[in-house]
């Protein structure tokens, strides 16, 4: 044990023990997926080894006496402002194994989150704010393309008639939906919280690329389903079970790049839902190889709308990347019904790190251009816009309504909500919190009715907070919040930020 | 239309307000000396620094012409407006307004007034407008372009009066005591972050719209964001101007009937639409998915007018007071029962409309 080689030494945490408090009841041992600890049978007591740890908590949080701490590993490389620490231990991980480097979970790194240099509005004197407990306050949403205007005339009993027909619309009673994590990628006890609590806020939940369980097809009603490049469990029943299709053509977390689940991820029930053999990588194309060009997303989008018989809004998931406004711009000249847009911190179950942390920009940014864009082409009503990558709290959704969304989705929350601790090791299988596994023995770890339980207090708490913010603004519907970047205030960020998000400098 | 640079680097100007109306529904002519009381009555509901009126019914002889109301700060913006009023119409007749000297308004900008007419083949880059879009268009074309200028009424057989003073003073000013109308609305405004501008006073107008507002619409930043999507600019400073250009668009350009512009501006709650009938649920539904971005959201008590009508309106939850009554073929609409008590102690009716149902008077033809 004197030496090891320099990657087994710069391990990330140590767990600290309390010698007085640990009573060797081996529950960290059971609890630790990653073998971190084990049970010595020559000095007949629990010992850890840190290079395993993954800095989870999960023994943590189960030792019964408390006896354990995670901790950041105190002893540091020299510091070096170019050579950070992650980036000597990728190298020293690449040349031991000649990969790819794999992360979970949004990225990390330091670039800014604009959602806390925003600040919003609330009324005094001139106008009243209005409080949610004794006036009504409305957060009703409708996604989908709305006609530009709408005819009426007045029929022959004098009362007036509707010559306009709305198209298929979302009803989503909050503006929070969940967002696509896939049946495999998570395992199915979430899927079935999630439909759930769904159903029972009023909101609705994506499927991801996985297929939806046919035990599930009773949530119909708040589910969207995804068709994404490797086709995944898609089928005619399964293109008419929700609310609503999403065409997944990029991702947040990795834009550019397909997806990977790991065969050992793939299990009967897996296997059944997602239509691939069973022990099999899904690997999903980086593409989709009938996607060539925007001429090409028309007519898979239509293609969907025949297949469901033009009873669900289509939606179009793309990456904020560059040139996101333009690119919006052409998916609602497609036909798409809501174009949905993943900043870069967005979450996943697994992608390159390099891609994670390097490629795509900001939601805050890709969504105030893109409200913009479809503004000035005078497109905006042809499609709602659904945020989503790195909303943390009711007020980012605030922050992002006001910016221009029509809604947003919530992955990582939501995870979070059920105990994830954003270890980031979900591409292992190995959760020990039993959410990003289909192994049996962890996946039990989340009961379903308490995981739906808390998604369903996640949505209502955050739906509260949101009609305090809103009456305190003097308005008492979230349409009026709908890209009312009056209410929105910059705070130390340039000129340039500032007019990239449309919005004025506090103070002024 | 695409935002201009920095269309969100706006000011804009947060008022308390007064309101006045009355309507003669057989086309009787109102005296100016009743909406000029009414107002007097409500003058703690203004700091003087802005007031107005507009009359319905006061140029009978010029009737079929646009009735152009400048306001000009210079002499360069008289000759500049003028000038651009005789390249895009046929001039009838043009005079100044006429006013008074008095003392608690020293130094007034100019005003005068155009009746002019569409010409028949218009050559400029209107031409293909329909007239009233024409009209539309050359009205902010003068504002946005000649420093000083300001159309401060464009309708026929109507005009608005207004400025930085309290009301009895702009009634002063404009002699408004001499006019008759049939219908009358008036303003006292009370600013709380704006300096006074003579412009940014109410009634404000386009075409024969007319609008005085009380209240602040909390949903500005997108209801202008949204008329702009609509080619409607929004350079006024004020968030009535909203009221105005919204009208405009669902009335005059997407037909709807003055009740169905009523609830886009203060749509039924969902959960009122919730309990309709299959065939009401689904209108309001569409109206509200359609319009929501147009809601006017915040307290407000709004008196619209064109030459035919008059229309009370209160936000959602009436945060701001609107009482109506009747007098034999007249209709009074004001912010408190006093100001028409003032002027007609005996009344038939008196009611408080509730919040969000908009009370329509028209003229009997």
């Amino acid at each position: 044990m004197l030496f090891q080689p320099v990657n087994k030494n710069y391990h990330e945490f140590c767990i600290i023990r309390d010698k007085d408090l640990c009573i060797n009841c081996k529950v960290c041992v059971r609890q630790c997926s990653y073998e971190a600890h084990y049970w010595d049978e020559s000095r007949q007591k629990v010992m850890h080894d840190n290079t395993k740890c993954i800095g989870c908590h999960r023994c943590e949080a189960l030792c019964p006496t408390a006896a354990l701490n995670i901790v950041n590993k105190p002893s540091d490389f020299r510091t070096n402002s170019l050579w950070r620490p992650v980036f000597l231990q990728n190298i020293y991980k690449q040349a031991d194994t000649g990969g790819v480097l794999l992360a979970g979970m949004g990225s990390p790194v330091d670039i800014p989150v604009y959602w806390d240099s925003m600040l919003l509005d609330a009324s005094q004197v001139t106008n009243p704010s209005i409080d949610p407990l004794r006036e009504p306050m409305e957060l009703k949403t409708f996604l989908g393309a709305k006609p530009k205007r709408v005819k009426i005339v007045t029929g022959k009993d004098g009362k007036p008639e509707l010559k306009t027909k709305l198209s298929p619309q979302i009803e989503l009673d909050v503006p929070i939906m969940f967002a696509a994590m896939s049946f495999g990628a998570i395992n199915f006890n979430l899927h079935r919280a999630m439909a759930r609590a769904a159903t029972e806020t009023g909101t609705v939940y994506n499927t991801g690329e996985g297929g939806l369980h046919k035990s599930l097809y009773k949530y119909g009603k708040n589910t969207i389903v995804q068709v994404a490049s490797g086709r995944f469990g898609v089928h005619l029943d399964y293109l008419k079970a929700g609310v609503g299709i999403e065409i997944k053509v990029g991702q947040g977390a990795k834009p550019g790049i397909g997806g990977h689940l790991p065969g050992e991820k793939i299990n009967d029930q897996v296997s059944e839902t997602r239509m691939i053999p069973i022990g099999s990588d899904a690997i999903s194309p980086a593409p989709h190889h009938d996607i060539y060009s925007i001429e090409d997303l028309l007519q898979l989008i239509f293609a969907l709308k025949e297949a469901s018989e033009y009873k669900a809004p289509i939606s179009v998931k793309i990456a904020a990347v560059h040139n996101v406004a333009a690119i919006a711009s052409g998916i609602a000249r497609a036909g798409a019904d809501i174009v949905t847009i993943d900043g870069m911190r967005g979450g996943t179950g697994a992608a390159p790190a390099m891609i994670r942390d390097n490629v795509g920009i900001p939601i805050e940014l890709a969504l105030a251009q893109v409200d913009q864009r479809l503004r000035d082409e005078g497109i905006r009503n042809k499609v709602s816009i659904v945020a989503a990558g790195g909303i943390r709290c009711s007020a980012d959704v605030v922050k992002a309504i006001a910016l221009g969304a029509d809604a947003v989705y919530i992955g990582t929350a939501t995870l979070i909500a059920v105990g994830c601790t954003l270890c980031g090791r979900c591409y292992t299988g190995k959760c020990p919190w039993g959410i990003a596994t289909n192994d049996p023995k962890l996946s039990k770890r989340q009961n379903p009715d308490i995981a739906a339980k808390k998604l369903a207090n996640l949505i209502r708490a955050w739906g509260h907070e949101i009609e305090e913010m809103l009456g305190g603004m003097g308005l008492n519907s979230i349409e009026s919040l709908r890209g009312n970047r009056d209410k929105l205030r910059g705070v130390g960020i340039s000129d340039i930020e500032l007019d990239i998000l449309g919005i004025k400098h506090a103070g002024r | 239309m695409k935002a201009p640079d920095r269309y969100y680097d706006f000011q804009k100007d947060i008022s308390g307000c007064g309101i006045f109306g009355v309507i003669h529904k057989g086309r009787g002519m109102i005296s100016g000396e009743i909406p000029i009381q009414g107002m007097t009555c409500m003058h703690d509901r203004g700091n003087g620094l802005g007031g107005g009126f507009a009359a319905y019914g006061i140029y009978p002889e010029h009737a079929d012409q646009y009735a152009f109301h400048m306001m000009c700060d210079d002499d360069n913006a008289i000759e500049g407006s003028e000038k651009m009023l005789r390249t895009y119409f046929d001039m009838h007749h043009f005079e100044p307004i006429p006013t008074r000297k008095i003392l608690a308004i020293p130094k007034p900008p100019k005003f005068n007034r155009y009746f002019v007419t569409v010409p028949e083949k218009p050559v400029n880059e209107f031409a293909e407008l329909p007239e009233e879009d024409y009209i539309v268009a050359v009205v902010m074309k003068i504002n946005a372009t000649i420093p000083g200028a300001f159309v401060v009424s464009s309708g026929k057989n109507m005009g608005a009066f207004k400025g930085v003073g309290f009301p009895e003073e702009i009634a002063d000013l404009f002699c408004l005591d001499e006019y008759e109308a049939y219908i009358w609305t008036g303003h006292n405004r009370f600013p709380t972050n704006t300096p006074g501008w003579w412009g940014g006073a109410h009634p404000f107008t386009l075409l024969n719209w007319s609008i005085v507002h009380n209240g602040e619409i909390s949903s500005y930043g997108i209801n202008r964001r949204y008329l702009c999507e609509h080619d409607y600019l929004c350079t006024m400073m004020t968030d009535t101007e909203v009221v105005a250009y919204e009208l405009d668009m669902l009335i005059r350009k997407h037909g709807l009937s003055w009740e169905m512009a009523a609830k886009c501006f203060a749509p039924p709650f969902w959960d009122e639409i919730e309990k309709m009938d299959e065939k009401d649920k689904e209108l309001y539904t569409t109206l509200r998915a359609t319009y929501g971005p147009g809601m006017l959201n915040g307290p407000f008590a709004i008196l619209v007018a064109d030459n035919n009508r008059l229309m009370g309106l209160n936000d959602r939850i009436k945060l701001r007071p609107l009482i109506v009554a009747e007098k034999d073929e007249m209709v009074f609409m004001s912010s408190e029962e006093s100001a028409i008590r003032d002027v007609c102690p005996e009344l038939d009716r008196v009611w408080m409309p509730k919040a969000g149902e908009p009370v329509i008077v028209d003229l009997e033809d």
